[in-house]
């Protein structure tokens, strides 16, 4: 992993108004993963899209930490039943197109 | 244009108060919230509907207006024309929201409350738009190298970059490819996941490729060339004499592309699989026989 890669979780709370606490907590309960580095906390930039849509979830619904892991959670389960899903029609596709 | 009806739309009574218009859109916008529901268009419009009724509902002015003009609207015009006259009167017009965006309203609002947001001290909050989520299906061949596809997503085409080396279940954010955003809120983003199949001889560990490739007898006792396939075309290998079955070797370099790192790749293993000659003659097995008797 590259330095440049990780964002200083500062300049996020500056950037998405959110307080430092709010990380602390995502981090604690397991939903983003913060590396420090000489006293300087920071987020994977991978993270971005997921810490971008825990914040919306947040600050929009007023859902709290417990909440957006509760969240997440079913998200993750559609997400997997849906790719089944979609696996299962294109099989499915490719025996209707047979006949 | 049809009459809507902004109490059923957040299931509450005309008695509601303040506070029950407040926790009535707090529940709904948490049902249909866009975060929540991805790739769900039918969520997408009711949240659009939501929002209206919240924010016609949550500002009394704009409430009581529709109170009073909502199932009749076209007295709504005759209305608005007084209330101008009214601000030009005390000394210019109440701004709305230089945010707003139309399209995110339904004509009957647009009748009732103008273009604009809907006035007054004008709440205006704004969402971003959904996050639409798409699959696509590639050979592990076509993303050896980096090349450009054009994909059609929603009616739209967009012509997009796949870079060498790109994973299977790998996820691209395009930002603001995805549904457009509530209240002139910025556009959802796309998301696009790749489904990497793999009809090539090799298997795919990271950035190594592994493949097996058969070796006569002969060639494995006596030592040998062989040529081997790459993605990146034949290479002719050494085979030492006397190579056991299974054996691996690595061919440094001649793996699969390193994702966005440029002139960099994992290595190729090539695991040979001795084949041993079936449907001997007899000249064959005297000369076995032979070489038996002499171990």
């Amino acid at each position: 992993m590259e330095q440049k890669d990780f964002i200083p979780i500062v300049q996020l709370c500056e950037h998405y108004s959110v307080k430092i606490s709010f990380f602390n907590e995502l981090h604690d309960m397991g939903l983003i993963n913060i590396t420090t580095v000489e006293k300087t906390s920071y987020l994977h930039q991978e993270k971005i899209s997921d810490v971008e849509k825990m914040i919306r979830i947040h600050q929009e619904l007023n859902i709290n930490t417990e909440g957006i892991d509760a969240v997440f959670n079913l998200l993750q389960k559609i997400d997997s039943l849906q790719n089944e899903l979609n696996k299962l029609h294109n099989r499915l596709r490719l025996y209707e197109n047979d006949y | 244009m049809t009459y809507i009806d902004y109490y059923k739309v957040l299931g509450i009574t005309k008695k509601a108060t303040e506070n029950d218009i407040k926790k009535a859109y707090r529940k709904m916008a948490r049902k249909y919230h866009p975060d929540l529901n991805p790739d769900d268009k039918e969520a997408e419009k009711k949240f659009k509907e939501i929002n209206e009724a919240n924010e016609v509902l949550s500002n009394p002015e704009n409430r009581k207006k529709y109170d009073k003009y909502g199932k009749d609207w076209k007295h709504a015009e005759e209305f608005e024309k007084a209330q101008q006259q009214q601000q030009y009167q005390r000394g210019g017009r109440q701004g709305g929201s230089a945010q707003y965006s139309e399209q995110d309203f339904s004509d009957f609002f647009s009748s009732m409350f103008g273009g604009g947001s809907a006035g007054g001290r004008g709440r205006n909050v704004q969402f971003r738009g959904q996050d639409y989520n798409a699959e696509l299906q590639l050979e592990l061949e076509d993303v050896y190298r980096t090349h450009k596809r054009t994909l059609t997503v929603n009616g739209k085409n967009i012509r997009l970059t796949i870079p060498a080396g790109v994973k299977n279940g790998q996820v691209i954010k395009i930002k603001g490819y995805g549904g457009e955003g509530v209240n002139g809120g910025p556009k959802g983003d796309l998301h696009i996941k790749f489904s990497i199949l793999n009809h090539s001889k090799f298997k795919r560990d990271k950035d190594n490729l592994y493949t097996t490739i058969e070796l006569d007898l002969y060639k494995a006792l006596l030592g040998g060339d062989v040529v081997v396939d790459t993605f990146d075309g034949q290479v002719k290998l050494k085979v030492k004499p006397e190579t056991k079955n299974l054996t691996q070797v690595k061919l440094k370099g001649k793996g699969f592309p390193v994702y966005k790192k440029e002139g960099q790749f994992g290595d190729l293993y090539i695991t040979y699989k001795i084949k041993i000659p079936t449907k001997l003659t007899t000249r064959e097995k005297e000369l076995f026989e032979e070489l038996a008797k002499l171990r």
